[in-house]
């Protein structure tokens, strides 16, 4: 089986982007699957099962859902091989623009939109910078300046990324990317042992741990302090 | 090509007098070199203790392989002959499997052809395989050739070599800049060499282009239908470097549209329009019909249909009297 991990911003596209590569590589007689990580909530499992598409669903709670996705995704990777999948999509939003759910010689796919201004791409950490793919979305309603402009950003943080463009709605350039997704020289059978792209950031405090009052008494581990001293 | 080894030790200064477009690269991936011109690229990369490597998400690494990369490309960019003086299409099958009969089709610099076909028929299609310059590997099998060869992959994936502009009816400008200051923010980014030239040749080329005329100074988010579309045009004529422009689907766009194709086979651009406008689809020198997914005929344009199309101009051009009348508060009766 291959596995893609597919990650960007809230609402930058990538469902639908997953959805029409799917349609795609489907008429090659590939056998897909999707697993969606979110925090809270997603419905984005129903519009697979729709389509026809084996799915499952993780919600991180208040867990970040990249630590999540670490911590699910060798599970998952067997569960797509007991389904006899030849290609396994996961789909993970990006939130705090710092974690990416990257692990190395997987191929990992950044999905980020045309409307999120020019000033995103460098706001964007590894999720964007270590990215093999960078998915441009909504390029359909905004002009060709824009779109120039915008991929060069991109090509600034992430050079040596493939950017693809791709309409989410009518699936224009879906079947291009669908020809990067299946790799028959990449397939795994185990995740144990690979190590993730980026370390996450070691977020762990008191608060993660459920601490619920306020005040230096009761913050231990890692805590960092706003500095408030001098001028701007 | 340059490796990382060949950069690692060198002086920031130096590297930025032999590649002055790592400004922006060192910029946007957050590296300060404000008064940094003697330490070495290394010692940049560094520098940063552990608390702001996990912040800013620094790989040293990565990013030493990335400025390699980024000075590769750009150099290549600057350098590059991307003369594109002829596509080829060859024949794939339609949506039913079956061939289309036509041994090869051929497009050359400054030529406009359109393509025709009802809703679902796959002009859009033929235009994204252009794009890819498919090679026998979308749904089409059909094969596209540049300049009578079978082209380099990088066509496909490079950021700044693009065979194809596109315009099209729903295309807006989104950002929050003047007409001035966005025409020059693409011209940076395309590494141009006399901006300011540029800048002005475009604003007056889309002024030319558009009904009514508008100064560098309006947001561009202000500007009207037919002056974005005009600005968008005057842009891609001039400051894209793709040398095909796929238009699909402006039609009533108000704008001068003859003058538009004429600009843009002034900046020797092969243009491609999916259109059902008449004139547009006169104004080309041929037209591709499709159905059913398949390319079923070329019909040229004939001197005896272009005579039709000074009919349909002459209507266009009383239309647009009566709109600009209309804009102007005035009657539409001739002479009150
Ligand atoms: N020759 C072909 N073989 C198989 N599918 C095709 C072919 N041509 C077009 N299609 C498919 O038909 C659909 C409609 O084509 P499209 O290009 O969007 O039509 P149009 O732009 O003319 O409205 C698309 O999904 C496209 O991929
Ligand atoms: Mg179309």
């Amino acid at each position: 089986m291959n596995l893609v991990t597919v990650s960007g911003p809230p609402s930058s596209g990538k469902t639908s982007v997953i959805l029409k590569t799917i349609d795609a590589l489907k008429q090659r007689g590939l056998k897909i699957g999707v697993v969606k990580f979110d925090c809270l909530y997603t419905d984005d499992d129903a519009l697979y099962r729709k389509a026809g598409i084996p799915v499952k669903k993780g919600l991180s709670g208040a867990m970040c859902p990249d630590h999540y996705f670490v911590s699910n995704i060798e599970e998952v990777a067997q569960w797509g091989i007991g389904e006899g999948l030849d290609l396994l999509i996961s789909e993970s939003a990006g939130l705090c623009n710092r974690c990416s759910p990257y692990v190395k010689e997987i191929k990992a796919v950044c999905v980020i939109d045309n409307l999120s201004g020019v000033n995103t791409p460098k706001k964007i950490g590894p999720m964007l910078k270590s990215a093999d793919i960078v998915v441009i979305t909504k390029g359909d309603i905004v002009s060709q300046a824009e779109r120039e402009v915008f991929a060069s950003k991109v090509n600034l943080v992430n050079p040596s990324a493939i950017i693809m463009h791709i309409n989410g709605l009518t699936g224009q350039g879906s079947f291009e990317l669908s020809t990067l997704f299946h790799d028959e020289k990449t397939v795994i059978d185990t995740l144990v042992g690979r190590e993730l792209r980026f370390t996450m950031p070691s977020a762990l405090c008191s608060y993660c741990l459920g601490e619920t009052r306020i005040g230096e008494n009761f913050q231990m581990g890692n805590v960092r302090k706003m500095n408030l001293e001098g001028g701007i | 090509m340059i490796g990382r080894n060949q950069i690692a030790d060198r002086h920031i200064g130096s590297l930025l007098e032999d590649y002055p477009f790592l400004a922006s690269f060192f910029g946007d991936n957050g590296l300060l070199v404000d008064g940094r011109n003697d330490a070495t690229l290394n010692e940049l990369f560094s520098e940063f203790d552990e608390e702001e490597r996990e912040e800013k998400a620094i790989d040293q690494d990565l990013l030493m392989n990335q400025a390699a990369e980024f000075i590769n490309q750009m150099l290549a960019f600057l350098n590059e002959d991307n003369d594109v003086h002829a596509i080829t299409i060859l024949p794939g099958t339609d949506k039913s499997g079956v061939p289309e009969g036509f041994d090869s089709l051929v497009i050359k610099k400054s030529e406009v052809v359109s393509i025709v076909g009802p809703t679902g028929s796959g002009k859009s299609r033929l235009l994204g395989d252009i794009e890819w310059v498919a090679q026998a590997d979308t749904p089409t099998s059909r094969r596209i050739l540049i300049n009578g060869d079978i082209p380099d992959s990088s066509w496909r994936f490079s950021t700044s070599k693009k065979l194809v502009a596109q315009l099209s009816q729903n295309m807006n400008f989104v950002m929050d800049l003047s007409v001035r200051e966005f025409i020059e923010l693409h011209a940076e980014s395309r590494l141009v060499e006399k901006p300011a030239e540029i800048v002005e040749r475009v604003i007056i080329e889309a002024n030319k282009l558009a009904g009514e005329s508008f100064s560098p100074e309006t947001p561009i988010t202000s500007l009207s239908g037919g002056q974005s579309r005009a600005l968008m045009i005057a842009d891609t004529a001039i400051l894209s470097r793709s040398p095909i422009i796929l238009i699909d689907e402006i039609e009533n766009a108000g704008i001068d549209r003859k003058r538009a194709l004429e600009l843009l086979l002034s900046e020797d651009k092969l243009v491609l329009m999916a259109t059902h406008d008449p004139i547009l689809a006169l104004m080309a020198d041929r037209r591709i019909i499709i159905k059913n997914g398949g390319i079923t005929r070329v019909i040229e344009t004939t001197d005896e249909e272009r005579t039709i199309l000074s009919t349909l101009e002459e209507l266009d051009r009383t239309i647009l009297g009566y709109r600009t009348r209309l804009r102007a508060g005035e009657s539409l009766l001739q002479g009150e």
